[in-house]
């Protein structure tokens, strides 16, 4: 199959995209670098060093899904964007119930499971 | 054993035949349930034999393959899904019938052991809710919401059939546990650590393992297929506040199951992580957690039996409006109820664990978050009766199953708002008020919901309908029979009997016990009646057919089509201009029209997807429980092949000419011509053919 | 980039991932369900691994006296691994933009083996790394804090696994039937997968990796 010539607007859409994925992967690679350089060199208080962490990964995720996954707020992406927010929903239910949970049984029951 | 027979059977022995250990061991216990289980095992092997002589003597073994188990329709994928579910249903129900049997005479002893009674209370629950719930819940969405959006499949058809092959697998694979015993004794939750190897070495817990396991699969592949559907599939003018009740909550149910499903994987996953590569996510020692595996469980749990009463819900819902020949009253509330119910769905799965150990603020949260589900569920009680209110009630068969169910429902959820605070809760938790609550919300509930919707139903699938007469003795012997089963168990719960015994030594409880036997002797006999209402309407198809497709004078689009549908189910895709798509066009004298041009239709061409996958699962499953690892592996690379060949095959549709549809749609048309309309009073006599006097203003007549 | 021009490249987007846009007009409506359905797969997948994320959490204190993160985890080698993965989805989106503008089928097949390498090399660096934690008595038998690393991590790298064998197989469609419209699709679809899987990678990262040596 032969290469497709581009017209004008196409090549300039091309640019914009390619330009798109690049930004992400800049960004993502400093949110990456953050975390990562903050635990091999800083010497930092804990609950900074975590809140840090945490920050840096939900930074990195709402890039990739902006950069990479292409769910943007834009208004034809609704049903997208809607079904992540109720995943993110369910999740947050789930996982934060999980959490609270097991962790007052530990300490009413099991401390020695305590981290 | 060799080692050559242990390399191809595993750990399967001649001791898994269910009259092995009668033969050692000769006390009167042993052989009253060895004979039991033979007989169970018995049954299973007969019945498979006469199946396969039944297919081969009419010949017909090459049309069950091209015309059902390849067919890539809804419809019929559907109607095999709701085949399994009957088959299961029967043997769940002489389950119980055991049961009850068992702790009528349970006063010091009884006649089963307590392995045997431990292995009915697993293969019952674990039965009616994955193997006979599901799939019957399943197969009247797959078969209804599709017609009822003006959609000519699901999204994914190929998708449809696997799913249809995964759960068959898994119902097989419980089928099979009774030949090659044992099934688990750890309950339909397996809860560790009674279900880790260290206490539970035998097959009987991967058995459950794996068949709730191809369930499960199963059942997150369709509410993906249904959530899709129902997204991207309606006909134009279809908007989602123009969707009939019963598709909104088969939405619902689609979203639980796409979200409520994943913790089931994760909790049966670890347990079989434990159990086969010696992990210790739940077992007792080096740092394991058992109450892990209650959490992920009951995430799932309670999503799930939404997933069980929702479409129970849409079904009535749209019952109530047929025949109290009234538009759904409160239909915006009605969806937002729905809404409301999914979502909070998500917050209360503590209440099946109040007294693990947790702080009193945390069961109070979850105590309050459960008794919220009261108030649209209430709502919901209102605009049924609302609808009732001032309509022409015809007290069919299907409204029988719907007032019955009105009225117990409110009594189960009334129980379980007892139940939700969690100071009582910690008097009759694990007893038999529990086992009394939750069979109050699933049979009038979800079991009286799947039968009267198959009432409802069945003449849209096959054309005639169901004889009333025995219709009617199955639905009360049902409303009677769980009356006399279940209200004793209240009593009995209170009375401080734990649930899962299989003796007691409480003479006290006796004459309950009975009461409750005879109800479930009453159960017995309404699924004989609704054998015999089947065979009796299949005797008579003829006087009571109704080819024109409209028998109850429907509101929605899927009753404007012939019954049996065509296999495209609509000729051209309806426009849609307001909810009871099908009343309006009746309303305004446009039903049963002739549309102005015909296309071709092009249709998901046949498969064998579904098939191999079913195979290479329950084989999977089975070489994973008896240890077969040679069955494990094979059967893995013959799924992943087929799968990976599947994607290089490109002619996955076929096309049906517009000519024959023009001739099969103009032959209807004829037909619904030639027959003659009756009135609402006729609705359960040989005059029925389906085609109603045109409404007054959206009324019936 | 001109908010004008990301207008009107998202103007006509009608599922997740990268639309093919009007040049790839034909089976558009297919192509919208079958990434549609393949997304919301996706979020039946992020609740998995999001329980299992929970119930890691609280497996932290279930080390049983072995060995904790502190002595298995190496920083150098997650780091390796998380540049790998980030790296393969910008080469993706590159295979992407290939398929959307060019059809160019030479450029695509490139920017996807590339992909394929990295995928392998990320499995290699995470195999080599379990091997490294069994050596030090890192074994999932010896602690509930074990199994649920090892119910975790393993899991993601067995999607990546996945992924790899269907790339494989799109580039053998690719090579008996051209760049037909099911090649496109599964493309668009794989290429949701992969982004997801690195997304699930920055939970791993911070949460298992970093939060542990932390
Ligand atoms: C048709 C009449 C039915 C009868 C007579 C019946 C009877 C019973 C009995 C006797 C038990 C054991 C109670 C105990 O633990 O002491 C039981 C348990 C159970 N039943 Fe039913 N049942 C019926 C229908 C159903 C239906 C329709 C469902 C669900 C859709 C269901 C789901 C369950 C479950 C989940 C359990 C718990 C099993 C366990 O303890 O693990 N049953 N039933
Ligand atoms: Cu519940």
């Amino acid at each position: 199959m032969s290469t497709r010539q581009l017209n004008e607007q196409e090549a300039r859409e091309c640019k914009t995209e390619q330009r798109s994925y690049l930004w992400g992967f800049g960004l993502a690679l400093v949110l990456t670098l953050i975390p990562f350089g903050l635990v091999a060199f800083a010497d930092v208080e804990r609950m900074t060093l975590w809140l840090t962490i945490g920050g840096c990964a939900l930074a990195q995720v709402i890039v990739h899904l902006r950069f990479f996954m292409h769910i943007t707020l834009a208004k034809n992406k609704r049903e997208d964007l809607l079904l992540v927010l109720f995943t993110v929903l369910i999740l947050v239910i789930l996982c934060g119930g999980t959490l609270w949970i097991l962790f007052d049984l530990y300490k009413r029951m099991l401390p020695g499971m305590m981290p | 054993m060799s080692d050559a027979t242990s390399l191809i059977f595993g750990r399967l022995g001649w001791d898994a035949l269910p009259f092995w250990s009668m033969l050692d061991d000769h006390s009167a216990m042993s052989i009253i349930n060895g004979v039991i289980a033979t007989g169970a095992a018995g049954m299973v092997v007969l019945g498979i034999l006469a199946a396969i002589v039944l297919v081969t003597w009419l010949g017909k073994w090459k049309y069950l393959w091209s015309k059902w188990l390849t067919s890539p329709d809804h419809k019929k994928i559907g109607i095999m899904f709701i085949v399994i579910a009957l088959v299961m249903l029967s043997r769940a129900i002489i389950e119980a019938v055991f049961m009850r049997a068992q702790q009528a005479v349970g006063l010091d002893g009884g006649f089963l052991t307590a392995e045997h009674f431990g292995e009915l209370f697993t293969t019952h629950g674990t039965i009616m809710i994955f193997f006979m719930a599901m799939p019957f819940l399943t197969g009247i969405i797959n078969y209804v919401m599709p017609l009822q959006i003006g959609a000519r499949d699901l999204s994914f058809p190929v998708m449809n059939q696997i799913s249809l092959g995964l759960t068959a697998a898994g119902a097989a694979l419980t089928m099979i546990s009774l030949v090659l015993a044992p099934f688990s004794t750890g309950g339909w939750t397996g809860y560790p650590p009674f279900t880790e190897l260290s206490y539970n070495p035998g097959a009987g817990v991967d058995y459950w393992l794996w068949a709730v396991t191809l369930s499960t699969l199963s059942s997150t592949l369709t509410g993906i297929n249904f959530a899709v559907t129902i997204f991207k599939k309606r006909a134009p003018g279809m908007t989602l506040f123009r969707m009939p009740l019963f598709t909104w909550t088969a939405l619902c149910t689609a979203i639980l199951m796409i979200f409520g499903m994943p913790p089931l994987t994760v909790a049966t996953g670890l347990l079989a992580l434990d159990r086969y590569l010696d992990f210790h996510m739940f077992t007792t020692d080096l740092g394991g957690n058992m109450m892990n595996y209650v959490n992920l469980l009951w995430a799932f749990g309670h999503p799930e039996v939404y997933i069980l009463i929702l479409p129970p819900f849409g079904i009535f819902s749209e019952i109530f409006a047929t025949f109290s020949g009234k538009r759904i009253y409160g239909y915006k509330i009605l969806v937002i109820a729905t809404m409301c119910i999914a979502i909070l769905s998500f917050t209360v799965w503590l209440h099946h664990f109040f007294t693990m150990g947790q702080s009193a603020h945390i069961n109070a949260a979850f105590g309050i978050a459960t008794m919220l589900i009261g108030i649209p569920t209430g709502v919901k009680v209102y605009d049924w009766m609302l609808t009732m209110y001032r309509g022409r009630i015809r007290l069919s068969v299907p409204m029988v199953y719907a007032i019955g169910f009105i009225m117990l429902f409110v009594l189960g959820g009334m129980t379980g708002i007892i139940l939700a605070t969690p100071s009582v809760d910690y008097q009759v938790h694990n007893s038999l008020f529990l086992i009394a609550h939750f069979h109050n919300m699933l049979i009038p509930g979800l079991l009286f919901g799947m039968l009267s919707a198959t009432n409802f139903w069945f003449p849209k699938a096959f054309g005639f309908r169901l004889e009333e007469r025995w219709g009617y003795r199955a639905a009360f012997c049902w409303i009677i029979g769980f009356m006399l089963a279940f209200f004793p168990l209240y009593v009995l719960g209170l009375m401080g009997m734990p649930r899962r015994s299989v003796a007691y030594f409480e003479p006290q409880y006796v004459p309950w016990m009975i009461t409750a036997g005879i109800g479930a002797l009453v159960i017995l006999a309404a699924l004989l009646c609704l054998l015999i209402q089947l065979w009796v309407s299949i005797r008579d198809r003829h006087a009571n057919n109704v080819f024109a497709g409209d028998p109850w004078d429907g509101r929605t689009l899927e009753w404007g089509i012939s019954s049996p549908p065509p296999e495209y189910n609509f000729p051209v895709i309806p426009e849609i201009y307001s909810i009871d798509a099908f009343m309006t066009e009746k309303d305004r004298g446009q039903g049963w029209q002739a549309p102005d041009r015909y296309d071709d239709i092009e249709m998901p061409a046949n498969s064998a997807m579904g098939v191999i996958i079913g195979i290479t699962g329950l084989a999977m499953a089975f070489g994973l429980t008896w240890y077969m690892w040679w069955l494990v592996i094979g059967a893995g690379l013959v799924t992943l092949v087929a799968v990976i060949a599947r994607g290089f095959g490109r002619t996955t549709t076929r096309t049906i000419a517009a000519c024959e549809v023009q001739r099969t749609h103009e032959h209807w048309l004829e037909q619904v011509r030639l027959t003659h309309p009756i009135d609402r009073s006729l609705e359960q006599t040989t005059s029925n053919h389906g085609r109603p006097v045109p409404p007054i203003e959206g009324a019936v007549q | 980039m001109s908010s004008g021009n990301t207008r009107a490249l998202e103007g006509n987007s009608r599922h997740p991932g990268l639309n093919l846009g009007p040049a790839h007009a034909q089976e558009e409506d297919t192509r919208e369900e079958m990434v549609f359905g393949f997304w919301v797969f996706m979020m039946s997948d992020l609740i998995l691994f999001g329980l299992l994320f929970a119930t890691y959490v609280t497996m932290l204190g279930g080390t049983a006296g072995g060995p904790g993160p502190k002595e298995l985890f190496e920083l150098k080698s997650a780091f390796i691994q998380t540049m790998i993965l980030l790296v393969s989805s910008v080469t993706f989106g590159m295979a992407s933009l290939a398929l959307k503008y060019r059809e160019d089928k030479a450029r695509l097949v490139v920017w996807l083996l590339v992909t394929l390498a990295l995928g392998l090399a990320f499995l290699f660096f995470e195999l080599k790394d379990f091997h490294s934690m069994f050596d030090k008595g890192g074994v999932p038998s010896r602690s509930g804090y074990l199994s649920a690393f090892f119910s975790l991590v393993p899991l993601h790298g067995l999607h990546v696994t996945g992924a790899c064998i269907w790339l494989v197989a799109l580039l053998g469609q690719m090579a008996v039937h051209g760049l037909d419209a099911p090649v496109k699709t599964g493309i668009l679809r794989l290429a949701i997968l992969w982004h997801f899987l690195d997304i699930v990678w920055i939970g791993i990262f911070s949460l298992v990796y970093l939060g542990g040596l932390s």
